[in-house]
């Protein structure tokens, strides 16, 4: 009956109702593409072309991978329980740690091969996969899972407990300075050249192991039966348990799945930083939980939207705008796209939404 | 040996005590039904049978086995699964997706059991590949009661199964209730509209402030003055 009446009177539509039509559905898209169309029309008019523009991008992308992986990790935990694991950027923290420890450990040197090199950063990669989605699961069982049934505060502040530790097992590990770590992929080696258009081992590096690992964990959470019974956990946690899911198994698979790629972030991160700081981790995780929230937090895709828009704003920013003003700018994005569209930019109902 | 006995449970919501003491027992191949007002412990009964608020007195048998207190996965796993109040549909799931989420503990084809579903609910097979959310209360019942169905549970549990639901698609889901007993599956029904559960089962408990106020044959029951009154809005 609605969906007649409202088809049958397309005509009568008045034009403002079409710019806000239009607004609705496409002005996020044309806010989010307005900085680096206008760039580009500056850069082509001042005869400089498109080219810085494009080594913007790469580079942005890039960093926008690492922010990827780890707001993978917030997004499937936020999915599944609600809560924001405020330790996880601190967890991703001792992942770069441990890599930089088994570089030495395994002997690994800017002089040694690439076959040895390669080796032994999967040993790395393996390892600070390992530690990462063991700290995580220990979390989730000491601070979280005692907590299942009180009041949403009180996960919180033991979430936000447990990143102050991590931050001091960090400190007390390789203390309190920033240090530099062998450069050892010559992370800035530029690999690939087109017309000017620079691509740098280090951006090779990330988007190698991100693009497997995000479609591997989306197939797995798709597909699996585990993974699906991710989805009914958190889609309806009571539910799931009536269909003979056990929930606490379930919600510990979410908290390791996140904590393998959080390890995978930490080896790219280390290689392609090449600088560590104990605090690293916090703000990581700070603008990997925002990619989360942009891209619609819960939501896969989302996050990795997320990670790869952030990654673009803040180069372009530092390059066109100023450093200092990265964060402000990339802040101002995330207030616009949400209060626009508050569930983010891929993002579905929430369960208390119905 | 009943299939079913539950005895004598008390059951918590922190220091809320919402079950004072229910026994009840259900036969194998029975329709037995609780009814009472909101807040009677019906639906605290079943979720103290499915695991979900374990009883913290009194002892709950079935097939044999002692189950109160045992992790609801391995009560479906012994034979009892439960369509809740509310239907609890998995919304952003299909139909079909919902239904294999009900055959999570089979590692067996269901595919059989599938098509069985479809059979008492051909509405469900329309709308295979729907997201479960975006369907009538009415379908989503029907949902519920087959995905519970897809654990080939001995027991079935009933929450409410008319919750919300336009009165003739009750007639319809009523008849389905029974049509799946008369397939030999044994069902505990609790009910708010004492009506169509006391029409479909054969015994009936009449539950009152977490204690078992009544319990008799069903059509005993109909004809009680005090049931009459209170439930029946005669």
């Amino acid at each position: 009956m609605e969906a007649a009446s409202i088809a049958a009177k397309p005509v009568s539509r008045r034009p403002g109702e079409v710019v806000r039509d239009l607004l609705s559905r496409f002005g996020l898209i044309a806010f989010l593409l307005a900085m680096p169309v206008y760039i580009a029309v500056k850069d082509l008019s001042s005869g400089e072309g498109i080219t810085p523009l494009l080594n913007l991008l790469v580079l942005g992308i890039s960093n926008g991978a690492i922010w990827a992986l780890i707001a993978v990790g917030y997004t499937l935990v936020y999915g599944i329980i609600e809560l924001i694991n405020f330790a996880h950027g601190d967890n991703f923290m001792l992942g770069t740690f441990t890599a930089f420890a088994l570089f030495g450990t395994l002997g690994l040197t800017v002089a040694t091969g690439p076959l040895g090199l390669v080796a032994g950063l999967l040993v790395c990669m393996l390892a600070a996969m390992a530690v990462c989605s063991t700290t995580n699961v220990m979390i989730e069982r000491v601070a979280y899972r005692p907590l299942r049934n009180a009041p949403r505060l009180a996960p919180l502040i033991t979430a936000v407990g447990f990143s102050f530790i991590l931050q001091n097992v960090g400190i007390l590990w390789f203390g309190s300075s920033q240090f530099s770590i062998p450069n050892l992929i010559e992370s800035q080696h530029v690999l690939i050249d087109v017309g000017g258009v620079k691509v740098r081992n280090g951006d090779v590096l990330a988007v190698a192991v991100t693009v497997p690992l995000v479609l591997l964990l989306t197939q797995f959470i798709g597909r699996s039966r585990i993974g699906k019974a991710m989805r009914a956990t958190a889609q309806d946690p009571e539910a799931a348990r009536l269909m003979g899911i056990n929930v606490d198994t379930t919600i510990s698979f979410t908290f390791l799945l996140g904590g393998l790629a959080a390890g995978a972030a930490a080896v790219i991160y280390a290689l392609y930083q090449t600088t560590l700081w104990y605090f690293a981790g916090f703000q990581a995780g700070l603008i990997a939980f925002t990619a989360a929230v942009m891209g619609g937090i819960g939501n896969l895709q989302g996050a990795v939207l997320g990670g790869l828009i952030i990654g673009v704003i803040q180069n372009i920013s530092d390059d066109r705008i100023a450093a200092k003003w990265t964060p402000a700018v990339v802040f101002a994005y995330l207030i616009v796209i949400m209060v626009f569209r508050p569930q983010g930019l891929l993002g579905e109902e929430t369960r208390e939404a119905g | 040996m009943a299939l079913l006995e539950v005895d004598d449970i008390h059951t918590y919501y922190g220091n809320i005590e919402a079950l004072k003491g229910v026994s009840l027992t259900v036969e194998e191949g029975e329709i037995v039904t609780l009814i009472g007002s909101n807040g009677a412990g019906k639906s605290t009964t079943l979720r103290s049978i499915s695991g979900l608020t374990p009883p913290r007195e009194g002892s709950i048998r079935f097939d044999g086995d002692d189950i109160a207190g045992v992790a609801p996965q391995d009560i479906v796993r012994k034979g009892i699964s439960q369509a809740p109040e509310g239907r609890h549909v998995f919304p952003r799931l299909t139909v079909r997706e919902n239904l294999d989420m009900g055959a999570y503990l089979r590692r067996d084809d269901h595919s059989e059991d599938m098509e069985r579903v479809y059979d008492l609910f051909p509405r469900l097979k329309e709308r295979e590949r729907q997201k479960a959310g975006t369907m009538s209360g009415g379908e989503q019942q029907m949902l519920a009661i087959g995905r519970a169905l897809m654990a080939q549970p001995k027991l079935l549990l009933l929450d409410e199964p008319s919750m919300g639901i336009a009165p003739i698609l009750v007639d319809r889901i009523y008849e389905t209730i029974k049509q799946i007993n008369q397939q030999g599956t044994t069902i505990l029904l609790v009910e708010q509209s004492a009506h169509h559960a006391l029409d479909a089962s054969q015994r009936g408990y009449v539950l009152a402030t977490g204690q078992v106020a009544l319990a008799d044959d069903s059509d005993a029951l109909r004809q009680n003055e005090d049931v009459r009154k209170a439930y029946l809005g005669a």
